[in-house]
């Protein structure tokens, strides 16, 4: 059996992470994984180009790829879990083949299903999910654990041509809860307004 | 007996021609699928045509995540899949629905009309009232004649009455899949 890997030697908080990420976004739209992820994203302010994934696992990398092929001038950014990522594995392979130059996939990695008791992930127990990221054909991709690495990666994510893909190890600690707007229908229909304009 | 049967239920090879004529129609830009023989020359044409982003992918589910981020970013996309991989995107359609995404799902079906594989059969058995259950307007169709108009209403369904809408093109028009030929 494999050895389970705490993150004790973690030390970045997943709030300010995101909070760090989210500054510099300028005109970026941000897809967000559910459960933390989304409460991280909506923490640092709600915003038209917010799109929250509330219901599902696995599915925010493909929502992200589809609407980074729509709008190839628009940098699109995915702030998800490890175990949302986890979920739907096959999203790196299909977008490692396609490389779409303007995705960039964020995952807090607490090793852990925060949401649900903090069950061990995959990534616990040793998964390279940058190691399956580089293998699937992603060019960039980083494992951050420290403010440095963090600050050194603002360019890829926002700048540089992608498809990127970082691991960001953080602590299991969370933030508190806050809202977060979970009407799908309205969310997605302000996120295409202000991605796609009035007339799409 | 197989090879009889197969021979007079021989399919034609022109809808998909018609079909992508109504895709085009109807401004679609991404397509997602899964390899299909019942698709193939489909998927050709929507490969040959630079104005469309064809996406492979490992599984089905993948796919409706693309539609729901092609319509996010203003563009209308289709799914071209199997019966045999549905039970993949029923998850994912829970997304879909919450969000009234406008989907266009085509499915050639398995584990229907003169099947030889058993392990086909469940799932295509399951295929319509699955996707009903998942709330998605379902079209049959089982004449070749029918299948361009099928899908042109179909796309309206969905991207001009925004709903989740799949098309079924029985086996009886893709043809019964013979191994020994």
């Amino acid at each position: 059996m494999a050895t389970s890997k705490t993150n004790n030697f973690a030390t970045l908080q997943r709030r300010s992470v995101v909070h760090r990420i989210l500054k510099d976004r300028g005109d970026a739209a941000v897809v967000t994984g559910i459960g933390n992820a989304s409460h991280d994203v909506a923490s640092a302010g709600d915003d038209d180009r917010n799109m929250y994934l509330f219901g599902i696992m696995g599915g925010a990398a493909m929502v992200a790829f589809g609407i980074a092929v729509a709008q190839p001038e628009c940098r699109v950014v995915v702030i998800t879990g490890d175990g949302e990522l986890l979920a739907g594995i096959g999203s790196l392979a299909t977008i490692g083949v396609e490389k779409p130059k303007n995705l960039s996939i964020l995952v807090i990695d607490n090793q852990a299903y925060g949401a649900t008791g903090n069950q061990h992930t995959h990534t616990a127990r040793g998964v390279d999910l940058v190691g399956i990221a580089a293998a699937s054909g992603f060019d960039h991709t980083a494992l951050i654990t420290d403010n440095k690495a963090l600050e050194a990666a603002m360019d890829d994510i926002y700048k540089k041509p992608g498809p990127y893909f970082a691991v960001v190890k953080v602590m299991t600690k969370t933030g508190s809860r806050v809202t977060v707007p979970n009407d799908g229908t309205r969310t997605s229909r302000r996120f295409r307004k202000a991605v796609a304009g009035e007339d799409a | 007996m197989a090879r009889a049967a197969t021979k007079k239920l021989k399919k034609k090879t022109d809808w998909p021609v018609d079909v992508f004529r109504v895709l085009k129609d109807a401004d679609v830009r991404q397509v997602a699928y899964v390899p299909d023989a019942g698709h193939t020359e489909l998927i050709n044409l929507c490969i040959a045509d630079n104005a469309v982003r064809s996406v492979p992918l490992t599984a089905e589910q993948e796919g409706v995540a693309v539609l729901t981020g092609a319509w996010l970013g203003g563009e209308a996309g289709a799914l071209l899949m199997q019966s045999s991989g549905v039970g993949n995107v029923i998850n994912m359609l829970g997304m879909a629905n919450e969000c009234r995404i406008p989907l266009l799902i085509l499915v050639t079906m398995r584990g229907d009309w003169g099947e030889f594989n058993p392990w086909q059969v469940p799932m295509g058995q399951a295929t319509e009232k699955a996707l009903v259950a998942a709330g998605v307007i379902v079209h049959r169709v089982d004449d070749t004649d029918r299948i361009a108009e099928t899908v042109e209403s179909a796309a309206r369904l969905a991207f001009d009455a925004g709903r989740m809408v799949a098309v079924l093109i029985g086996q009886r028009v893709v043809g019964v899949k013979d191994w020994t030929k």
